[in-house]
């Protein structure tokens, strides 16, 4: 059963948008991913985002690439990223987790049985990029069975008319892809973003998540006054990745991904303060 | 026997999703649907439109020089001992391979839209060829990705990109070959979707591109159908073509679909040996999935990762197939078969030395399958091979596989 929409609901009734880290399950090493979601946890954020290894992920720029590429060499898969959840539910029942990842891992363990692993490992909610709403039903009849949010991605390029269809088979929450690009890129054109957002509200209610190109504190406080929720990736997976390769140890590697989700998180609160 | 055209279910493919039977649709991130959406409803306006098609074929006619020959290679036919092997001759076009129709296609296509950037992903190279020689022509932005590793080996095609006003981007990511090259590619588009064409080098890719590029290939099975009849006074017994994504055989392929007596057999690249892991046979040793947009046979291990693949020929090296191959081998219209490396090559030099065409080494894997299929048959019956390209890129790599210093980089 899905945490999402319980979760969300409570954030936007006391006022608190949501900070969405997103990290690559086994980047860079499959044992620092649990503790390093704990710490996510513990810095402030309010739903977690794990990005499945794919030997071919067409969305990501080159951060996140390298943290799949990382994640593959140590041999971390769709099965093992949902042990990772198993062990990481074992300590935490509340924090949403949502996966984020392709098709062709889904397609070759099945449907019905992805579902189901997904239900019983605890997970939430189920992003694939190249699941676009033309092509995710059956996908997203197996998660309605388990009761797991399939989260459809809104882009700048999304028409009006697409909108409406996408909203009205929406759950969970909508994801508001910021730019035209991959993970990582350019530069987010934050009154853009505005206005988009209040022509996807007039379709729906659910919260809206908006992802790509947040990079800091300010980024991230500029879009969550007019999102419900803020998604940094490249970000995180940059810094962990620079800490990891400078040899720090393990403590100190997850210490400095969990200090940019505290900016991240004081920056939001900061902004969104006066709202 | 009838030799007319009749409607019939090859013709009803893809239906308005994209499909061909499970495979094909639209896989790709919701930035693109848009541009998908617009550019199929252009492509189905202009289909039929007369004034396209007459720019098309007048295109074809005078800047690639088609209709291709048809030509019978008696004396590679005799050593054999068999069946009369013709070679449709699409070696002989503008740019040297049969890629050139299809961009010649889109390149009308992007004009219509009023694109002024186009990219491509490129293999061997003589798709990124083909691609940045429309592109010269139309005055357009031209950047070509392509594999490091296939940089490396089809240096030629590199250059010949470069002087034609292209740019070149070496892509680093994976295995550093074909299907990377799509990856960045479809990266580049999603970030500059407004004003940039994606030239797709064959029948893959998200729906429409398998239907159009199929579409506009298919100029060389009407052609060879045509030439059979008048050169022969009936219609082949078989067809033989490489298949690397499959183009150059969905292009001799489509048109006789409906002619129950024409056997085909589409050749997939066997590396080393389909048994040894190292080949890029997906249709002969792979498992349906979803890879750059469509659904289709693959080369991927138990967890769904994609795998990495291995051929001599660059054109070939790719871990998928269009997706409406994948259905005519599920429904057995389409034998699909594979031949090696050594193969191939032992293929490549007994063509250029008994007929005095080089081939390339992608179409080698053709000519190596049909010289075991032609010696099954009987002097009554003639098969067509589509001499997909000419072999001249490719001499630098023949020359070393041969021990050869040819004192050039
Ligand atoms: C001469 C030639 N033949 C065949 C191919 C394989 O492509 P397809 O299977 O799309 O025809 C290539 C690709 O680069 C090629 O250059």
């Amino acid at each position: 059963m899905s945490r999402l929409p319980e979760v969300l609901e409570s954030l936007r009734e006391s006022g608190r948008k949501a900070v969405i880290p997103y990290v690559v399950a086994g980047d860079p090493t499959e044992a620092l991913t649990v503790p390093l979601l704990q710490a996510l946890v513990a810095s402030g954020a309010d739903v977690l985002e794990v990005g499945v290894p794919f030997s071919d992920p067409m969305s990501e720029g080159p951060t996140i690439q390298k943290g799949h590429e990382r994640a593959l060499a140590g041999g971390t898969s769709l099965r093992s990223t949902l042990a990772i959840i198993t062990e990481f539910r074992k300590h935490n029942q509340e924090t949403p987790i949502v996966l984020m990842g392709y098709a062709n891992p889904l397609e070759r363990l099945g449907y019905a049985a992805i579902a189901d692993m997904c239900a019983n490992a605890g997970v939430d909610g189920l992003i694939t990029v190249d699941l676009p709403p033309e092509e995710v039903e059956a996908m997203n009849r197996e998660l309605q069975r388990v009761d797991i949010d399939n989260i459809f991605l809104i882009s700048p390029t999304t028409s009006d008319a697409r909108v409406a269809t996408i909203t009205a088979q929406a759950s969970g929450f909508i994801y508001y892809v910021a730019l035209k690009g991959v993970t990582g890129a350019g530069h987010l054109d934050t009154a853009a973003v505005e206005s988009h957002l209040s022509l996807i509200r007039e379709h729906t209610d659910l919260p809206i998540a908006v992802g790509f190109g947040i990079k800091d504190g300010d980024t991230a406080g500029t879009v969550a006054k007019c999102s419900d929720a803020v998604v940094v990736g490249s970000a995180l997976v940059d810094c962990i990745a620079d800490a990891a390769a400078s040899g720090l140890d393990y403590e100190n590697v997850i210490e400095v991904g969990a200090k940019l989700i505290s900016e991240i998180r004081s920056g939001v609160n900061l902004a969104t303060s006066q709202l | 026997m009838s030799v007319e055209m009749s409607p019939n279910k090859y013709a009803q493919v893809p239906d308005e999703h994209g499909r061909f039977g499970v495979y094909g649709g639209k896989f790709v991130a919701e930035t693109l649907m848009s541009a998908l959406s617009e550019l199929e409803a252009l492509y189905r306006s202009l289909k039929d439109d007369a004034a396209f098609q007459a720019e098309f074929d007048a295109d074809l006619a005078h800047y690639v020089g088609r209709p291709s020959p048809l030509y019978e290679a008696a004396r590679w036919s005799d050593m054999i001992g068999g069946g009369r092997i013709f070679l449709k001759r699409e070696d002989l076009n503008h740019t040297g391979a049969h890629k050139v129709n299809n961009t010649i296609g889109q390149a009308l296509l992007a004009k219509h839209m009023g694109k002024k950037r186009v990219i491509a992903e490129t293999g061997a190279g003589q798709h990124g060829v083909a691609s940045a020689t429309v592109a010269a022509r139309l005055g357009l932005e031209c950047h070509v990705f392509m594999g490091e590793e296939d940089v490396k080996r089809q240096a030629l095609n590199v250059y010949r990109m470069k002087l034609l006003g292209a740019e070149v981007i070496p892509v680093t990511s994976g295995s550093k070959t074909l299907k990377d090259a799509m990856n960045e590619a479809l990266r580049d588009w999603v970030t500059y979707v407004d004003n940039t064409f994606y030239i797709i080098g064959t029948v893959a890719g998200p729906h429409p591109y398998p239907m159009l590029v199929r579409d506009f290939q298919s100029v060389i099975g009407r052609e060879a159908r045509a030439q059979s009849l008048a050169m022969t006074g009936k219609l082949p017994d078989a067809l033989v073509a490489c298949v690397g994504g499959g183009s150059n055989a969905i292009g001799l392929f489509h048109p006789f679909l409906a002619d129950e007596t024409v056997a085909m057999y589409g050749v997939e690249a066997g590396g080393k040996g389909v048994d040894t892991g190292e080949h890029a046979a997906p249709l002969s040793a792979g498992i349906p999935g979803v890879l750059h947009g469509n659904r289709t046979y693959l080369m991927q291990d138990e967890n769904g990762q994609i795998m990495h693949t291995h051929s001599v020929s660059a054109g070939l090296d790719y871990p998928g197939v269009g997706p409406e191959h994948s259905w005519l081998k599920d429904i057995g219209r389409v034998n699909y078969v594979s031949a090696t490396d050594t193969e191939a090559l032992a293929a490549f030099h007994r063509v250029t030395r008994v007929e005095g065409i080089m081939p390339a080494l992608e179409t080698a894997h053709a000519l190596a399958y049909a010289e075991k299929l032609a010696a099954t048959m009987t002097p009554d019956q003639h098969i067509i091979i589509n001499l997909s390209g000419r072999g001249d890129k490719d001499i630098l790599t023949v020359a070393s596989i041969d021990g050869i210093e040819l004192g050039i980089e």
